[in-house]
């Protein structure tokens, strides 16, 4: 009996295995298939991708087909991965900037900097080095950062007004846009409309990183530029994280923990988040300002996100895939993906040639939260391992958001969680 | 299928004759028996290759990986032996992730059970509207379990449903989800309510199973309500407690997406439980090989708490089949 079951499962093994094994050998000569993960699902992105892809099909016959593959956000990277480990890698795909640092470091995907150079008229000079600083290893471009998106302050204009609170242009106007003045009309705001002051985007207590937005105006750091040590219970850290605390339960400025409130659904007077988010307005009937994020006690700043694209190392066509990249990338390309994603072009962040294909922002708007965002912006907390990091930060800063939390205490156990994956 | 399998039907492949059939007759090797025993295994293969496939196989690659560091980015995969067992006794976070797994399990196995048998008893009477009341229970069991979990998400919420009805009748709720103990009793509750129908049922049927006159004779003897119950119910649908107690705890160790979708374990790690741990573990920080070592963990206390169900079995339930 034992004997046939061992029997069995070797010949269910074989068979699961030759199956696996099956696709690899295929097709390496004849047309070949790219696909690309992606995070939007938005239509308008994929039908700019997929007209940029039937432009490479026609002049490359080669290529029988380029698919755009969207991934929910929230699983992106745990999806992608799991596709890898799976044996079944996309040829390209888009990384976040929190996984940067393991995609770049690891050897996962593709130097770029050989195909993108040769490339007729790419102009790879033109790549702001701001921009491409995360994506690079050892010199070598890993990841070509299709969107540097900084994050701004929509504002609903109807709600600061109902509440009868000093707007945020008012406050730009009498230069004292600061977060304590933001803070008071936020504040107002929850007070006299009933509806949430500020929300910070996608944090809900949880998505921690995002506060960078807040803490980078005091000059606190999760953790220092080489990464070793813990900046969270730095005296800057303490400082902004009181200030927000106090924010939250005294102030009631922002929505508590396990509030849910949408700015975009007019339920928000002000929200923190990336530019690419305007086209959530397109339909709203509340009146809208976009700001740059206020001073704080150390001046003005702005904060960045990133998305790289990148080409799989274990793809089955990885040179094809890096010079379809090079070709979605070029500077004709690049244009024509800005009107979505801030590009790395130098040439191209100008407020005049990001206003014709961002015909919801004003060029002032543009020139303020993008150009000079893009410029001089910090990018959001990145590490390698930076899942782990991050669950860890974020299991440990729970005890923060409650209104009689001890700050200072809590931002040391953050130090003690992290510090011994800080050293791995 | 054990007759079948134990009869040799495994080597029952049917030989086609050898050469000169004449000089054996068909009656020798190629009996009915053993043509029944090749139909027979003909009839479970697909349930064989099946199980071959999709249990026994992923069942043996998960000890494999184990044995392995695997980081799925650099493309390495290395034997490190028994390297991962020993991070898994060292491991400083696994005490409290299995504490938030013996409290959730326990909360949830007793909660599920008490209620569905209370709900069972109740609804095995022979009043009016009960069929409602059944169908009302049973219904979450047919609803997506991700649909009902992000509804609950939004009940529970500090300023949901859950704390409009409380603040309607005067009571100021906790902030559910974010609260150490209060995260961990709302996923016990959402669970419970999801899926107590089941349960329910599977109670109900045995219920309808209990000799009418059972009953009347202990009432002619002076048995009160609650001793019909002790003494004639419990015992008489202790098969049924037994088979319910086993998948409720199976069920409640891999407990998964209402921990994704409400807490993410958290807060601090007071919902991180065996499954959500592992799959971060796996899933997010990339490391698959001890993330199956903790799946080999899981698996051997789900063996471990079956057989011992199953063991007890002989000490309180009633009779068997």
């Amino acid at each position: 009996m034992r004997k046939r079951l061992t029997a069995v499962v070797a010949l269910a093994a074989m068979l699961g295995l030759s199956a696996c094994g099956g696709g690899d050998s295929a097709g390496s000569d004849g047309p070949v298939s790219l696909r690309m993960t992606t995070w939007s699902a938005n239509e308008a992105h994929l039908k700019l991708f997929n007209e940029i892809a039937a432009e490479y099909q026609s002049s490359h016959p080669n290529v029988a087909k380029i698919t755009f593959d969207p991934i929910p956000f929230e699983s992106y990277t745990t999806t992608l991965t799991t596709q890898i480990a799976g044996g079944n890698p996309p040829d390209l795909a888009w990384v976040l900037e929190n996984a940067a640092p393991d995609f770049v470091s690891s050897g996962a995907l593709l130097p770029l900097d050989e195909t993108l150079r040769k490339t007729d008229g790419y102009a790879f000079d033109e790549l702001a080095p701001a921009a491409t600083k995360l994506w690079q290893a050892d010199g070598k471009l890993y990841g070509y950062p299709f969107s540097t998106s900084p994050f701004g302050i929509f504002v609903n204009t109807d709600l600061v007004k109902a509440a009868g609170a000093k707007s945020p242009a008012e406050l730009i106007a009498a230069n004292a846009w600061t977060w304590e003045n933001a803070v008071t009309t936020a504040s107002a705001v929850s007070a006299r409309t009933g509806k949430a002051g500020l929300v910070v985007r996608d944090f809900d207590y949880k998505g921690w990183d995002n506060l960078s937005t807040i803490w980078t105006g005091w000059g606190a750091q999760a953790w220092s530029a080489d990464g070793k040590t813990c900046g969270f219970n730095a005296t800057e850290m303490v400082d902004a994280m009181t200030f927000l605390h106090q924010a939250i339960f005294t102030a009631k400025a922002l929505p508590g923990p396990g509030t849910a409130a949408d700015f975009f659904a007019g339920e928000a007077g002000m929200t923190i988040t990336q530019i690419s988010r305007a086209s959530l307005l397109e339909k709203q009937k509340f009146g809208w300002d976009l700001v740059p994020l206020p001073a704080g006690p150390k001046g003005g700043y702005s904060v960045i996100g990133q998305g790289g694209m990148g080409v799989l190392k274990k793809g089955k066509h990885a040179d094809v895939a890096a010079d379809f990249l090079a070709f979605l990338t070029n500077p004709a390309n690049s244009a024509k993906l800005a009107q979505f994603f801030p590009p790395p072009r130098t040439p191209l962040l100008t407020a005049a040639t990001l206003a014709k294909t961002n015909p919801l922002l004003k060029p002032e708007q543009l020139q303020r939260v993008v150009i000079d965002g893009i410029a001089n912006g910090v990018v959001k907390p990145n590490h390698t391992g930076q899942a782990e990091l991050s669950q860890a930060v974020r299991s440990a800063l729970d005890p923060m958001w409650k209104a009689d939390a001890d700050v200072r205490g809590v931002l040391d156990g953050v130090c003690s969680a992290i510090n011994p994956l800080l050293a791995k | 299928m054990p007759v079948l399998m134990d009869n040799g039907a495994g080597r029952a492949a049917p030989r086609p004759a050898p050469g000169g059939t004449a000089a054996s007759p068909r009656r020798g090797w190629w009996t009915s028996r053993r043509r029944d025993q090749l139909a027979g295994l003909l009839f479970v293969t697909p349930q064989l290759v099946g199980t071959a496939l999709f249990v026994l196989l992923p069942l043996g690659l998960v000890v494999w990986y184990s044995l392995h560091e695997w980081n799925v980015l650099a493309d390495t995969f290395d034997f490190v032996g028994t390297d991962n067992y020993r991070e898994l006794v060292d491991d400083p976070k696994l005490p409290g992730v299995l504490r938030s797994t013996l409290f959730f399990s326990v909360g949830l196995v007793v909660f599920n059970l008490a209620l569905a048998l209370l709900l069972a008893v109740l609804l095995n009477q022979r009043l009016r509207g009960t069929v409602v009341f059944r169908t009302l229970f049973f219904s979450p069991v047919v609803v997506s379990l991700v649909a009902w979990t992000i509804v609950w998400g939004f009940l529970l919420q500090d300023n949901g449903g859950v704390n409009g009805v409380a603040g309607a009748v005067g009571l100021d709720g906790p902030n559910w989800l974010r609260g150490e103990w209060t995260a961990l009793l709302s996923v016990i509750v959402v669970q419970v309510v999801k899926n107590v129908g089941l349960n329910m049922v599977l109670f109900l049927a045995a219920l309808q199973g209990v000799p009418a006159e059972l009953y009347e004779a202990a009432r002619v003897e002076g048995a009160s309500r609650w001793t019909q119950f002790r003494r004639i119910t419990v015992p008489l649908i202790s098969p049924t407690i037994l088979l319910t107690s086993i998948i409720t705890v199976v069920g409640a160790l891999q407990v998964f997406a209402q921990i994704a979708v409400l807490t993410q374990g958290g807060p601090g790690t007071s919902t991180t439980v065996l499954v959500y741990y592992l799959y971060q573990q796996a899933f997010q920080f990339h490391q698959f090989g001890y993330g199956s070592t903790l799946s080999v963990l899981l698996f051997l206390i789900v063996l471990t708490l079956t057989v011992v169900q199953w063991r007890m079995r002989r000490k309180w339930v009633f009779h068997e089949q």
